[in-house]
């Protein structure tokens, strides 16, 4: 059962909204658990990230990875950089357990680089832990409408 | 307006260099299409992607949709997307199994050899219409022949066989199959596809590039060297940091310990360069020692021996595949425009091997040709700005000499680099398309 996720919730999708589009990537990586990952699949009702390919698949070894060379900014694929507006809405608590939220929003977001503007949209999924004053992401599922497009590189994630 | 005259393929190449036109002339694509996408062997599809009677993939020959099909008696038919009557695409689907083809418009049935086998409503055609004539078809690719399961077609009626088109390079594809243990390997776990704004040629002029790495991927390489290797990983993380690691494998050892070898028709690979051995050769991995297990029980030690001595990079088959045996990646290049290019991105599974392996192949497809990947992004981009590059005006010539007075004559036929780092594949690249263009007519 699906009810609206509650302010503290949502204010933390927003909150993490701004930070990636602010590009704090070390900020963004400060919100994953230590085992946290973040995923974008490629195909519509994927089930799992180990057996298909993925947009994006990072463990936290990864992830890490990942947000150090965008904080270096030494990356020719962000040379010019990315601009990005993100809008989240709709946040839905869809399960709780042991002290988990599954969270269930709806996002969209702009990208700006280089005279080309693209458009995505989809679903997103966290699962959140309550800590003090906060949340962790225990994990990220972000599904695109057009997972299975063709697409120029993606360099900034979700 | 007066067009500009059409340009002669022949002067576009000198010694080591190659005019900028090769890469933003739209007369020059038009003719690629024509002279080379139009008659050259194009990759279409694998068999495992098409296993019963009338399984079907939809399929491109450059510019053109194609639906590759297994008729009811088995054999495999490449047909043109178009239906006969007022020129509908009529397969819109990926893939699926039918056993007739109908067009959404008037209704026109076709089998699954592209045979017109009815009209409705047939009485208002003219006197000279006539379903039976194999121009009233949804057309099939004149030739189509397989190499131990890849699947190739040619619009041209006459050329040589795919296996002398192939030539050497069928010890590549042999490379990749008899790794399997059982002796087979399907196409599985989904397929990237990525675009830029660039040239169709430069994604294969990139793939055998060891010169590259150092520069383009400088920022992954960094990012995975101050990796702490204790944060958790659940696997892909590990196969992707050391990837990363080891495209900054030292200058030095693209100079002395790789190989790049060119053959005719345009092909080559380049050797391995990973000297991380839980990586590729993965001699200390546990699920490499079960595989190695495994091959030695099914093919024996010393066949074992053999298959796994080979250590191939990228394997380049001109124009528009690449690929690689030890993480079994495959991917296909689709021209759009002369400045627009996609690249259609495949894994496969070995038949036989521990599933872990089929991960170690999804999480390096991942790093190297995922659409978000740390890696190719960086690649992406650098064909972009040669899309920009070209048009500058500045130099007229592309210089493709590196390695020019040190290439020698091959082992097996064709002509090697000194060294990795020479730009052979690239000219020998020139040297099969300067063949394609300057033969004049058009195949189609
Ligand atoms: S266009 Fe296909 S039946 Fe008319
Ligand atoms: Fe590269």
């Amino acid at each position: 059962m699906d009810r609206i996720a509650d302010t503290d919730t949502e204010s933390f999708l927003i909150h993490e909204a701004r930070i990636l589009d602010e590009r704090r990537w070390e900020d963004w990586l400060a919100l994953f658990a230590d085992d946290g990952w973040y995923w974008v699949p490629i195909e519509e009702g994927q089930k799992d990230p180990k057996q298909t390919v993925s947009l994006m698949y990072d463990d936290r070894r990864l992830l890490e990875t990942r947000v150090r060379r965008l904080a270096a900014g030494k990356l020719h694929a962000q040379s010019p950089i990315s601009r990005t507006t993100r809008t989240v809405a709709n946040v839905t608590v869809e399960n709780e357990d042991k002290g988990k939220t599954i969270v269930r929003s709806k996002f969209q977001m702009i990208e700006y680089r280089r005279d080309k503007q693209r458009l995505f949209g989809g679903t997103q999924w966290h699962s959140l832990s309550a800590i003090d004053g906060g949340f962790r992401i225990n994990w990220k599922k972000v599904e695109l409408v057009n997972c299975d497009s063709m697409m120029d590189g993606l360099s900034v994630p979700f | 307006m007066q067009a500009e005259p059409a340009p002669n393929p022949r002067e576009l190449i000198q010694p080591g260099r190659v005019h900028r036109r090769a890469y933003n002339d739209p007369q020059i694509f038009e003719m690629e299409m024509e002279r080379i996408f139009g008659r050259a062997w194009i990759y279409v599809g694998h068999e495992s992607q098409i296993p019963n009677p009338g399984d079907f993939v939809s399929t491109r020959m450059g510019r053109r949709p194609m639906v590759m099909v297994r008729h009811s008696d088995g054999e495999i038919f490449v047909i043109h997307n178009q239906c006969a009557h007022r020129g509908a695409m009529v397969v819109a689907q990926d893939a699926g199994n039918t056993e007739e083809f109908v067009c959404c418009y008037h209704g026109w049935t076709y089998g699954t050899d592209g045979k017109l086998i009815r009209v409705p409503l047939q009485h208002g055609y003219p006197g000279h219409f006539n379903p039976d004539d194999p121009g009233t078809a949804m057309v099939k690719a004149p030739r189509v022949e397989s190499y131990r399961g890849f699947v190739f077609a040619s619009l041209a009626k006459d050329g040589p066989a795919l296996t002398d088109f192939l030539g050497y390079m069928t010890t590549s594809f042999d490379d990749m199959i008899d790794r399997a243990p059982d002796g087979e390997i399907e196409i599985a776990g989904g397929v990237f596809k990525h675009a830029f704004d660039g040239n169709w040629k430069l994604y294969l002029e990139n793939l055998c590039d060891a010169a590259h790495p150092l520069f383009v991927h400088q920022s992954s390489i960094e990012a995975a060297v101050e990796q702490d290797d204790e944060v958790h990983t659940d696997g892909a993380g590990e196969v992707a940091v050391r990837q990363m690691r080891q495209n900054g494998a030292p200058y030095k050892f693209w100079l002395e310990e790789v190989g790049i070898w060119t053959y005719p028709n345009g092909h080559s690979f380049l050797g391995d360069y990973h000297d991380d051995e839980k990586l590729v050769a993965a001699k200390r991995d546990p699920v490499f020692a079960e595989y190695i297990d495994t091959m030695e029980a099914k093919k024996g030690v010393g066949e074992t021996q053999r298959i796994l001595e080979v250590t191939r990079w990228n394997s380049n088959i001109y124009p528009n595949i690449s690929f690689m045996s030890q993480f079994r990646q495959f991917r296909v290049v689709h021209p759009v425009s002369v400045n627009r290019t996609e690249v259609y991105n495949y894994s496969f599974r070995m038949k036989g091997a521990p599933e872990k392996m089929f991960e170690d192949t999804v999480a390096f497809s991942n790093v190297t040709n995922g659409t978000g990947s740390l890696v190719l992004t960086d690649d992406l981009e650098t064909y972009s700005r040669i899309g920009i590059g070209v048009n500058a005006g500045g130099a007229e010539w592309i210089e493709v000499g590196r390695g020019y007075e040190t290439d020698r004559p091959g082992e097996n036929g064709g002509v090697e680099g000194k060294d990795s780092t020479s730009e052979v594949y690239i000219r020998n690249m020139y040297d099969a398309w300067l063949d394609y263009m300057s033969t004049g007519e058009d195949a189609s």
